[in-house]
């Protein structure tokens, strides 16, 4: 079982007296347990199984505007007073930052609704093995199909965020993970690809025979890829990869790359920087979401924010020590966003892959090509080529480049929004991007 | 070394009795003992951001039977604790039975001092030396607006307990040291990065003005970025410089040589054993035995001594990397390549350091005989798609080449090709191998470990240039 909130409690407010008696002006301190259980599959037979249960604490000491933190896995008293020791002597040398400081009181949360993240169902691993047993058999139906691996995966975890200001809240969450990776070959080629579901309540968790049947499916249509010549084309990103634009877009406008100068988007409050059509919404409060938060990781209320209202961009995402750098409040986005999504364009998917005669499709990318200081943008990529809306044929070994400046004026979203993550986006059309091939 | 069993109730004879009874009718497994201690220091706009310290305990109890790996893991090193996770490890493996592998060679050799890099140095010096960076840099030069300068120190002491009682141990040192700095002129802005590391002490940067010049090397970095043109788009011939860019070996070829994926024959390179896989000319291997290298380890997370394997010989495939798991199963030897990143993960075959070794052209000869390519020096990150064999990395400073010149410098872009055909395009290869400056770090499934690269110029005939320039 999970660790309680009293046992957590504890050991929180142990740690935050013992660094107040040793000298400390504040403190904050974060306490969490997490139970994981995996099992995996491949080729139909159990491969692996992992247990997981682990307590993690960390601690930030302050001594007026010096701060150090540490953290540790060993929870023990003797352990914890010896390393809030040291934590607070490397405080005492480690030079004043007029920044450093617990968040402003009257911003922290104050009323824990309750958003529903935990599901306390208990999903014993024969069950598992039934669900990946299942999975595995719609998987590999197809002969193409070589290999299938598959695993599942429940966690439970539950948190203390305590402060020297008072502040002490926490709550329980719950995931359920099941994925499956396929593996198929013909005469030219071998390709992989995947499917996976992720869900806060087990219920929610796609059908086991679903899941296995899309992976399958997704890998034998990429049999015989061919490499296409080098040109300017209009690329559509299936939603598993348009959401990673959302998240380069989120990386841009964190306060911290904005505080540093080391953002293609600082200085850009209230311009456009989108096409006009776009809204890019942040939403903590959805029950049951994958991303959905009481308060970020420093006990600061999050409220739902417009980032992109119209193609203009309205937030940055700010932390305390970099609001203050900034001069702007906390808006609770310490850690990042919750639910991120694009709100839904007004095309249908199919008018989307009409659009052009010609049009390549995107489903995978590869290669960390983001670079969030100049926005360009260079990846490896997988995919189809597109024309007068039907899949012609599958393409690999190729690049997509272009700068975020311009493709994300040239958005244009389908109507397909489904929340599925915690980062959402509808299918994606981009035009005058350039291919690399042939 | 770390003490295990003065913690809490749990005494060594508890443990060699747990282990043993559990792993009784097993083919393998062990009880990985791991205690870690480690720092970061960064230096951000000017100040010191942020200084934290954390220590880590916790055993790994794994249980393998024929092909069925099971694992558990905790954070608390207790007789009850490991007594739990023998019932979860048993609740798995109840059906299957197997005979357990006692043998693991031996071997006295170590390729790093055991030392606590954290411990001996002062915090305060450290402090001293990212300030100095900060205003060497700033000083510098006014194009220069933000500097980014860290230190991270890390000791991990490893106790693995075999059915039977047998004891392995080890302590790691690890030390990394990197600068980052972004210049601004006429309204565009660029980074360039650099950084050294590996198993040892912080004394060579903190002693003399070695960190002088890995803040040169960061700020002519982005000095050249600042001048960089579009890239051009489209296949094309490609020169790699000497070191670092070996990590396009690791992508291209090493991961698809690690025995998982060729037991599993999900790599593209699980039928080519004996084979050629490369032109002649090219011989690649991975070593775990080079002193204080970031790669190096005197045994691996399984406890096999690490060695110094052929992968490639001359264009012939040789041999995959091998933990003890995969091994069995393929009927071959642990090259002891099994690796981990902490107690919390399974063990996986790895690379450890991944070389090509020198030939006898020169980089001048390269260069002089491309009409139209790119000269890359220096990457960020890669990756690779094991199945279809296609992999990626971007250049952080590349050149165009035109009629056997350097030219101008080009921007980041994303060059791509297919692993087991790229080493048959390599038509020259030089005489110049150099050493990765240590700062690697592999990802695979989910796990990331220290590695090292080196390689040195070669000239690849055809690989597709990620560019907008068409």
């Amino acid at each position: 079982m999970v660790k309680d909130q009293e046992f957590l409690k504890s050991k929180a407010s142990y740690c935050l007296d013992l660094a107040k008696k040793m000298g400390a002006t504040d403190a904050s301190v974060t306490v969490g347990h997490s139970i994981s259980e995996t099992v995996n599959f491949r080729n139909k037979s159990l491969e692996a199984s992992d247990r997981s249960d682990g307590l993690a604490l960390s601690i930030e000491t302050y001594l007026g505007k010096r701060r150090s933190s540490i953290s540790s896995s060993n929870l023990l008293y003797e352990n914890l007073k010896t390393l809030i020791e040291k934590c607070f002597e490397t405080t005492k040398i480690t030079p004043e930052d007029e920044f450093n400081s617990l968040p402003d009181k009257n911003l922290l949360a104050k009323q824990i609704s309750s958003l529903n993240l935990y599901d306390e169902t208990r999903f014993e691993n024969d069950k598992k093995i039934k669900y990946l047993k299942d999975l595995e058999e719609s998987a590999s139906s197809n002969n193409q199909i070589i290999n299938t691996e598959s695993s599942f995966t429940e966690n439970k975890s539950n948190f203390i965020l305590a402060n020297s200001d008072g502040f002490c809240d926490g709550y329980k969450t719950s995931s359920f993970t099941a994925s499956c990776v396929t593996v198929a070959k013909d005469e030219n080629s071998m390709e992989r690809d995947y499917e996976f579901s992720s869900k806060r309540h087990l219920s929610d968790i796609k059908q086991a025979t679903d899941l296995g049947n899309k992976a399958a499916k997704q890998t034998i249509r990429k049999l015989s890829p061919k490499k296409i010549g080098s040109e300017k084309i209009s690329i559509i990103f299936d939603k598993r990869i348009s959401k990673g634009m959302l998240s380069a877009f989120a990386s841009a406008i964190s306060a911290s790359a904005i505080a540093r100068g080391t953002s293609f988007l600082k200085d850009k409050i209230d311009e456009q920087v989108f096409a006009n059509s776009i809204n890019v919404i942040d939403k903590p409060d959805i029950i049951k979401g994958m991303g959905s938060q009481n308060f970020d990781s420093e006990g600061v209320n999050s409220n739902t924010l417009q980032l992109i209202e119209d193609g203009i961009l309205k937030n940055y995402l700010v932390d305390t020590y970099n609001g203050k750098k900034l001069n702007l409040k906390s808006n609770g986005r310490s850690g990042g966003t919750t639910n991120l999504y694009f709100e839904k364009g007004n095309i249908s998917y199919k008018d989307l892959m009409k659009k052009n005669s010609r049009s390549l499709y995107i489903t995978e990318t590869i290669g960390h090509g983001s670079n969030i200081v100049t926005g360009d943008y260079s990846v490896g990529a997988t995919g189809f080529l597109v024309e007068d809306g039907e899949f012609k044929y599958p393409v690999n070994e190729i690049t997509i480049a272009g700068n975020f400046k311009d493709m994300f004026k040239n958005i244009i979203l389908a109507n397909d929004l489904e929340f599925e993550y915690s980062v959402n986006s509808p299918t994606m059309m981009i035009e005058g991007m350039t291919v690399a091939g042939k | 070394m770390s003490n295990f069993f003065n913690k809490s109730d749990l005494t060594r004879q508890d443990a060699d009795k747990i282990v043993s009874e559990t792993l009784n009718n097993c083919d393998d497994g062990e009880l990985y003992l791991e205690e870690s201690k480690s720092e970061s220091i960064l230096l951000d706009d000017n100040k010191i951001k942020s200084s934290n310290y954390s220590s880590d305990l916790g055993f790994g109890f794994r249980a393998i039977s024929n092909e069925v790996v099971a694992y558990s893991y905790s954070n608390e090193i207790s007789k009850d604790s490991l007594k739990n996770s023998s019932e979860n490890l048993r609740s798995t493996l109840k059906s299957i039975k197997g005979t357990y592998n006692y043998e693991i060679p031996k071997s006295n050799k170590k390729f790093y001092e055991d030392i606590n890099p954290i411990e001996q140095k002062t915090l305060d010096s450290k402090l001293k030396v990212l300030n100095k960076v900060n205003d060497f840099l700033r000083k510098k030069d006014g194009s220069v607006k933000q500097v980014t300068a860290s230190f991270a120190g890390e000791q991990k002491s490893i106790e693995i307990i075999r059915s039977g009682g047998e004891a392995l141990t080890d302590v790691r040192p690890l030390i990394r040291f990197n600068v980052s700095v972004m210049l601004e002129k006429n309204g565009r802005k660029e980074t360039g990065v650099y950084g050294i590391g590996g198993r040892q002490s912080y004394d060579d940067y903190l002693k003399n003005d070695n960190w002088k010049n890995v803040c040169e090397e960061a700020f002519r970095i982005a000095s050249v970025n600042l001048e960089s043109k579009p890239a051009p788009a489209g296949e094309m011939k490609v020169v790699l410089g000497p070191g670092w860019p070996a990590i396009l070996i690791h992508e291209a070829i090493g991961h698809g040589l690690e025995g998982d994926f060729n037991r599993k024959k999900t790599s593209a390179f699980h039928d080519l054993m004996g084979e050629k896989v490369a032109s002649e000319g090219v011989t690649i291997v991975d070593d775990g035995t080079i002193d204080n290298r970031r790669g190096s380890l005197t045994i691996d997370d399984e406890g096999t001594p690490t060695e110094r394997t052929v992968l490639i010989e001359n264009g012939i495939l040789k041999n995959f990397m091998q933990d003890r798991h995969n091994a069995r199963l393929m009927n071959t030897r642990s090259t002891g390549s099994g690796r981990r990143e902490n107690y919390r993960h399974i063990v996986l075959p790895r690379m450890r350091n991944t070389m090509m070794l020198s030939g006898n052209q020169t980089q001048d000869e390269m260069i002089k005989s491309v009409d139209k390519g790119i000269f890359a020096v220096s990457f960020g990150g890669g990756q690779v798609d094991i199945t279809s064999g296609k992999f990626v990395f971007n250049c952080t400073e590349a050149y165009e080449i035109n009629n056997g010149k350097i030219g101008s410098p080009i921007k980041g872009a994303t060059l791509i090709g297919d692993g087991p055909s790229i080493l048959k395009e390599v038509s020259m290869v030089g005489n110049d191998m150099m050493l990765d400056p240590g700062i690697g770090t592999c990802g695979k499934a989910g796990q990331g470990v220290p590695v090292g690269v080196a390689q040195p110029s070669i000239l690849i005939d055809k690989m597709t240039v990620g560019g907008t320039k068409l």
